[in-house]
C-alpha cells in the first residue's frame, strides 16, 4: 500500500516450535493471565505509565507545596488538552502504519478560518469582540469542517493515489501553514468574540476547565471506538496486514480515508480549542506539533510499524512531556532539559518496540 | 475437447458421483509473453480432497487465484454447481462459499486468533451497542475456540496475537478461518510447506475433517507423499494445462512424477 508499510520486517513463518510450547503456561480462560499478559507485554503502556508516576512522585517530593497545587495540576491538564487532540488522531493514523505530519498546520489553518468566520459573521473587526454564540458556533463548525476536509484530502491521497503518507502529509503540512499565512499576511488574528475565550477558553464546568472536559470526553470516546468497535478492529487490521484485511473483505481504502479524516477533524478541534484558549490564532506556534504528537503516541507504546497501540498509552505519552516541562520549571531546572529527556525516552520507547518485534519474529 | 468426454482415463468408476461443485474449463491466463495457463481444466467434488500438483511454473498458483477470484482469466469458463459463474473478486468467491488459505496465510499478525477468524465478519453486540459498532468479543472468542477444537487445532489461548504463535498454529488459525466460513469449497495453497513433520500431520488431519463435513477440498502441494496420503483425487498440471487425473487408488509416486515431468500424459494423448 505504501512505502512506510513495506518496511515492516519479514515475518518468518518457518522454524515453528512444537505446537505445545508456544502457549504453554497460559491457561486459556484465566482472566488473570490475560490481564498479566496485557500489563507486562512490552507493547503495553504500563512501563511508561510507571515512568509518569515516578516523574510526578519525584517532583512531588522535591517541591510538594507547588507541584501538587491545584493551579499546577490545572495548568498541566490545560497544556495537555490541545496536544491530546492531535495525539488521539495520530494514534489512529500510526496504528494503520501511517503518519500525519500535517496536524499542527491543519490546527493553525482551522483556527485561522474559524477566527475569520467568527469575525465576519460577528459583524466585522470592531463589533465581533462582543458577538454572541451564533458567530462563535458558526466559526467552530467551520474550523472543524476545514480540519475534516484536510484529513479527507490526506486520506484520499494516501489510500487512493497510493502516495506514501510521509510525503502526502509533509505536503499538506506546508500547504496548510502556507495558506494560513497567505490568508492572514502572517500576522495573528485578534478580535474574536471575547465570550469564546471567557467560556470555552478560560471557563470551567464545575471544577473542570472546559478545555480539559472537552479533550477528556473526546479522548474517551475515540479510545472506546478504537478498542471496542469494528471500526477500531479494522484500524488495527489495516495496519497489521493491509492485504489480509483486503482479502477479508475490509474496504481498506475507505477505512484509511476515514482514519486520516479523524486526524484532520481532531486537528480542527485542536485549532478551535487553541483559539478559545489564547483568544487569538497562534500561527507560528505549531510547527513542531506534529513531532510532539508522534512522540507522544510512540512513547505510549504504539508501534510505528502499525497494528498495535493503545489510547491509554497515548494519554500517558502526552502527559509525560507536559509534566516534565512543568516540573522542571518548578524545581528550578532549565526547562530545555525537557527536550533532552523526551528525546531519550522516545528512542528507548522505539527500541522496546523493536525488541518486541524481534522476539516474536523468531517464533 | 474435454468438456464432452469424461476427463478421467481409466478409473472412471472411482470418480465421485454426481456433478462437480466447481469446474474450470479451458482457462487461459497470460502475463505479458508468459502463458501461465494455456487452457487448463480443473474439477472439484463435494466431500472430496483433490490435490492440484505440478512442477514450478506449471500454473498451480495462477489457477488457484482464478478459482478464488484473485485474478480474472483471459479465456475459459468457470462452473459452480453446474452453472456458469464469474468470480471477479475474493468477495465473490466467498459469497459462493469458496474460501482460500493462501500460502502467505493472510493473517493480521497483531490481532489474536479469534479476531483473525472473524476478520471482516465480526459479531456485533445485541441492541444499541451493536448498532454503535461495538464488537461482541466474547462470542467471537467462543466461536473461534469451538472452531479450533472441532478441527483439532491446538491453540490454547485465542487471545494471543498470531505473531506469537508457531508456524503450525498460525496455519491452524488460517485453516480454521477458512473452514469456519467455507460452505462449499476450501482451497489450501501449500499449507504444509513451512511446517515440520508433526504439524504437517495435524494439517492433513484438519483437511480430512473438513472433507468429512462435505466440503470440496482443493490442496495445492509439492509434496508427493503428502498428496498420496490425503488426496482422494489428483490432478496434474504441466505447462499451464491439466495433463493427467488420477484417483488415489491408481496414483503412484512414479505416475505422478511422470505426469508432472511430461514423461506421461493422459490427456494430451487423447487430444
Amino acid at each position: 500500500m505504501s512505502s512506510v508499510r513495506d518496511t515492516r520486517p519479514e515475518r518468518d513463518p518457518t522454524a515453528g516450535d512444537a505446537d505445545s510450547t508456544a502457549s504453554a503456561g497460559a491457561p486459556s480462560s484465566s482472566a488473570l493471565s490475560r490481564l498479566r499478559a496485557q500489563l507486562f507485554s512490552s507493547t503495553s503502556p504500563l512501563w511508561i505509565f510507571i515512568a509518569l508516576v515516578v516523574i510526578v512522585a519525584v517532583f512531588g517530593i522535591m517541591k510538594p507545596s507547588s507541584f501538587l497545587s491545584s493551579f499546577d495540576i490545572k495548568t498541566i491538564f490545560i497544556n495537555a488538552a490541545v496536544a491530546l487532540m492531535l495525539s488521539v488522531g495520530m494514534t489512529y493514523v500510526i496504528i494503520t502504519a501511517g503518519i500525519d505530519l500535517s496536524v499542527g498546520s491543519v490546527l493553525v489553518f482551522s483556527g485561522v478560518l474559524a477566527a475569520k468566520v467568527m469575525i465576519s459573521v460577528g459583524g466585522g473587526a470592531a463589533a465581533a469582540v462582543n458577538a454572541g454564540w451564533g458567530p462563535i458556533l458558526v466559526g467552530v463548525a467551520i474550523g472543524l469542517l476545514v480540519g475534516l476536509g484536510w484529513g479527507v484530502i490526506n486520506g484520499i491521497l494516501v489510500a487512493v493515489f497510493d502516495i506514501p503518507p510521509l510525503i502526502v502529509t509533509l505536503g499538506s503540512f506546508g500547504m496548510a501553514l502556507g495558506l494560513a499565512d497567505v490568508l492572514t499576511g502572517g500576522t495573528d488574528i485578534a478580535g474574536i468574540p471575547s465570550k469564546f475565550n471567557s467560556t470555552i477558553g478560560a471557563g470551567k464546568l464545575g471544577p473542570i476547565p472546559w478545555l480539559v472536559f472537552i479533550a477528556g470526553i473526546v479522548t474517551i470516546v475515540f479510545g472506546l471506538v478504537l478498542h471496542y468497535t469494528r471500526f477500531g478492529r479494522y484500524t488495527y487490521a489495516v495496519g497489521s496486514n493491509a492485504e489480509a484485511a483486503r482479502r477479508a473483505g475490509v474496504n481498506v481504502r475507505a477505512h484509511l480515508i476515514k482514519v486520516y479524516a479523524i486526524a484532520g477533524l481532531l486537528s480542527g478541534l485542536g485549532g478551535v480549542l487553541s483559539l478559545a484558549y489564547f483568544d487569538t490564532t497562534t500561527i507560528s506556534g505549531h510547527t513542531t506539533d506534529n513531532l510532539t504528537a508522534i512522540s507522544a503516541v510512540v512513547i505510549g507504546g504504539t508501534s510505528l510499524f502499525g497494528g498495535s497501540g493503545t489510547m491509554f498509552g497515548t494519554v500517558v505519552g502526552v502527559f509525560i512531556p507536559v509534566v516534565l516541562a512543568a516540573g522542571l520549571v518548578i524545581v528550578g531546572v532549565q526547562s530545555f532539559w525537557q527536550q533532552v529527556m523526551i528525546g531519550a525516552i522516545l528512542v528507548v520507547a522505539v527500541y522496546f518496540d523493536q525488541l518486541r518485534r524481534r522476539a516474536r519474529s523468531k517464533r | 475437447m474435454a468438456e464432452s468426454t469424461p476427463d478421467r482415463v481409466g478409473d472412471v468408476a472411482a470418480a465421485p458421483s454426481g456433478q462437480p461443485i466447481l469446474e474450470a474449463r479451458g482457462i487461459v491466463k497470460t502475463y505479458g509473453h508468459v502463458q501461465a495457463l494455456q487452457g487448463a481444466d480443473f474439477t472439484a467434488y463435494a466431500g472430496d480432497v483433490v490435490a492440484l500438483i505440478g512442477d514450478n511454473g506449471a500454473g498451480k498458483s495462477t489457477l488457484t487465484k482464478v478459482i478464488s477470484g484473485v485474478i480474472a482469466p483471459d479465456e475459459g469458463e468457470l462452473l459452480f454447481d453446474g452453472q456458469p459463474v464469474e468470480i471477479p473478486s475474493p468477495a465473490a468467491a466467498q459469497r459462493l462459499g469458496i474460501e482460500t488459505v493462501f500460502q502467505d496465510l493472510a493473517l493480521a499478525p497483531d490481532l489474536d486468533g479469534a479476531a483473525n477468524v472473524y476478520l471482516g465478519r465480526e459479531v456485533m453486540r445485541q441492541g444499541l451497542l451493536g448498532k454503535l459498532g461495538v464488537l461482541d468479543k466474547r462470542a467471537m472468542r467462543a466461536g473461534a475456540v469451538d472452531s479450533f477444537a472441532s478441527l483439532g487445532v491446538a491453540i490454547r489461548d485465542a487471545d494471543v496475537p498470531v505473531a506469537y504463535l508457531s508456524g503450525g498454529q498460525r496455519q491452524g488459525v488460517a485453516v480454521a478461518r477458512a473452514a469456519s466460513w467455507a460452505s462449499k469449497v476450501i482451497i489450501l495453497d501449500e499449507p504444509t510447506a513451512a511446517l515440520g513433520v508433526v504439524q504437517t500431520a495435524n494439517v492433513l488431519d484438519v483437511i480430512r475433517r473438513v472433507r468429512d463435513r462435505g466440503l470440496a477440498v482443493v490442496l495445492i502441494s509439492h509434496n508427493m507423499p503428502e498428496v498420496l496420503e490425503v488426496a482422494d483425487r489428483i490432478e496434474v498440471l504441466r505447462l499451464g494445462r491439466r495433463v493427467a487425473t488420477f484417483t488415489r487408488a491408481e496414483a503412484t509416486l512414479e505416475s505422478l512424477v511422470g505426469a508432472m515431468t511430461g514423461a506421461l500424459s493422459q490427456e494430451q494423448q487423447r487430444r
